[in-house]
């Protein structure tokens, strides 16, 4: 396929399907098939994205002919492919657990069409090439992202999506001014553009302050330190398939932004900006982990760790080393699979003990062992035990810390993990071991009544496969992260591709 | 003129936030509408403030005569102001819907709805 169709089909796929999804007879059915149709063509075209970026390089397509740096542009470079090739394979897995465990009623709605809105934004988020889209892709992923929050119109789902949209909307409000800002100081908003003219601009002041604005917007989208307060507010109250969908790619464009922005446009004064990424990742890891520690409801104590985990990305962007952004690349596709897998089997253990409470739970490990296991791998893995894909990433990241010689980052890096493990075990206590609040005799008793299906425990079982597939072979993507993370430190590349017509 | 713009700007900003910050949901809403007010000024007077010829090419030359007006700054204005406008309907409804559901429009009620577990 040639770089214009490849890059553009993605969106094309999304969207497109998005209306035709809306427009399929009011069932369940039509409307899955178009979804799950439409999430195997994006696997599909990420895959073949990813093969030929390797290939061939940095690839970009101008839309419309109209040359860069005035016309809407798209580039894909390995970072950008990954997590395209991420979302689709991530969509995949919410469409089928979706179809498996929502409402019919949800599913006969506008429920997939959203998600394949929200699925087209991220995509759109990743592939963009310019400021001011990235800012209406964003808005693309979180109108469709409020409006699925809410769907099932209960009242404390009302609640989670006010403060969810309010803080959201603050942060787009800061996020457009930033670029209002950029683009009054150097006149352009094309990011390749950007990267050649701010080095040479005379107020590097005025460029600093815009630089600290993106950060608090996009930190605010990534859920890291002083501006998490949305994300535990809001992400327990939709289904466990939303949540797993929002844990998996939302936050994602955040950093994805974050690095975007601050290894390519922000790298005049590292000192200021990069020391604070640094010491936002810290305290982002601590605070999750700690606010993680006293929940009980599952999906609460989830989503204290999907902060934490952000504060590891945010860590290694904050080192900026070739080996510290190889380990984010690496950690982060390990982290979106370790926490999707990990949502997933909440919503399955919610299935088979009714709630989500860890304190009503228990004796799951002898009613549902499989449901015990695929439990027990994504938490080893996001705890970083070996040998799943976590260890690796984590001890890459811990390396590069060590390497740039930042010890209380390596330490608080390693320190986090231990307290990753104690409240994965919290849950594996409470949930599987201990016997049964109510009813104590059922500790010797045959498995229990509620039978959970392979539609539910299938796409957990694909995922924790993935996991050990990352981990014992733990090398190409290794590899793969460090082509990327190079790419990421030497963009000219980058700005070849988009600033000159390809051949 | 860009002194009394910034000045505008700086109270739609202030306005805003002390919306956002009260217990009503209502003026939450009100409060989103300014900040999205404030924003979209803001993009408008960062760009330059000028009196300049429209940015078209005259008939047999390859560019604008300078000094023209940058278009771009409006078509920024106007792709935020259509995006703020959808994503206010869509919070409009959800405040009314909130309301209807708690019968009042205080934050303070909302929380206090919850179940114990919740809070």
């Amino acid at each position: 396929m040639t770089p214009p169709l490849l890059l553009t089909l993605p969106l094309l796929v999304c969207l497109g399907s998005a209306a035709l999804a809306h427009l399929c007879p009011r069932r369940a059915w039509p409307r899955r098939g178009v979804a799950l149709a439409a999430m195997l063509a994006l696997t599909a075209v990420g895959l073949l994205l990813l093969v030929e970026v390797r290939r061939q390089g940095v690839l970009a397509v101008q839309l419309g002919e109209w040359a860069a740096p005035f016309g809407i542009t798209l580039v894909a470079d390995l970072l950008s492919a990954l997590l395209v090739l991420i979302a689709g394979v991530m969509g995949l897995t919410v469409v089928l657990y979706s179809a498996a465990t929502l409402a019919p009623e949800l599913e006969a709605g506008a429920y997939y069409a959203l998600v394949l809105v929200l699925v087209g934004g991220v995509c759109g988020g990743f592939l963009t090439g310019d400021l001011f889209n990235l800012f209406v892709w964003f808005e693309v992923m979180l109108g469709a992202s409020f409006v699925l929050l809410a769907l099932e119109a209960k009242q404390e789902q009302f609640e989670a999506t006010l403060k969810y949209m309010t803080l959201s909307l603050v942060g787009s409000a800061v996020l457009l001014t930033a670029v209002g800002m950029l683009y009054g100081v150097a006149g352009t908003l094309n990011m390749a553009d950007l990267a050649t003219r701010l080095p040479g601009l005379e107020r590097p002041g005025l460029v600093s302050t815009v630089a600290v604005l993106f950060l608090v917007a996009f930190s605010l989208k990534a859920g890291a330190f002083p501006l998490f307060f949305w994300l535990p507010a809001s992400y327990h109250t939709p289904p466990v398939a939303v949540t797993t969908l929002f844990s998996a790619l939302l936050t994602k464009v955040g950093v994805y932004a974050l690095v975007r922005t601050f290894t390519l446009l922000f790298t005049q004064d590292v000192g200021l900006t990069h020391t604070v990424l640094l010491v936002m990742g810290g305290l982002t890891m601590v605070t999750g982990v700690l606010g993680a520690v006293a929940q009980y409801d599952v999906r609460r104590l989830l989503s204290f760790h999907i902060i934490s985990q952000i504060g590891y990305l945010l860590a290694g962007l904050g080192l900026l080393t070739q080996e510290a952004l190889a380990a984010l690349i690496a950690f982060l596709v390990h982290y979106i699979f370790a926490k999707s897998a990990l949502f997933l089997v909440s919503g399955a253990t919610a299935r088979a003990s009714g709630t989500y409470d860890l304190q009503q739970m228990g004796n799951l490990y002898r009613s549902h062992p499989l449901l015990a296991a695929l439990f027990f791998v994504p938490a080893l893995s996001l705890a970083g035990v070996p040998p799943f894909s976590g260890f690796f990433a984590k001890l890459a990241l811990i390396r590069a810390a060590l390497r740039a010689e930042h010890w209380l980052i390596a330490g608080t890096a390693a320190g986090v993990g231990l307290l990753t493990l104690f409240s994965m075990m919290k849950i594996w206590r409470e949930a599987f071991w201990k016997g049964h609040p109510q009813d104590p005799a059922a500790k010797q008793e045959a498995p229990s009544s509620v039978n959970v299906g392979w539609g539910v425990l299938g796409p957990c079982a694909a995922l924790a496969l993935v996991m050990g597939v990352l981990g014992l072979g733990a090398r190409p993507l290794l590899e793969l992260a460090d082509a990327a993370a190079g790419q990421l430190l030497e963009p000219t590349g980058y700005i070849q591709a988009v600033l000159r017509r390809p051949p | 003129m860009e002194r009394y713009l910034a000045l505008s700007i700086g109270a739609l900003f202030t306005a805003g936030f002390y919306c956002l910050l009260r217990r009503s949901t209502v003026r939450l809403a009100l409060g989103i509408v300014l900040l999205g007010h404030a924003t979209n000024l803001l993009l408008f007077t960062v760009n330059g403030l000028q009196r300049a010829r429209p940015p078209l090419v005259p008939e047999g030359a390859e560019a604008p005569t300078p000094p023209f007006a940058d278009p771009l700054p409006q078509a920024f204005i106007l792709t935020a102001i259509v995006i703020t406008f959808g994503l206010l309907a869509l919070l409009l409804v959800l405040v009314h819907r909130t309301e209807q559901a708690v019968g009042t429009d205080d934050t303070q009620a909302l929380r206090a709805e919850l179940p114990d577990s919740e809070r």
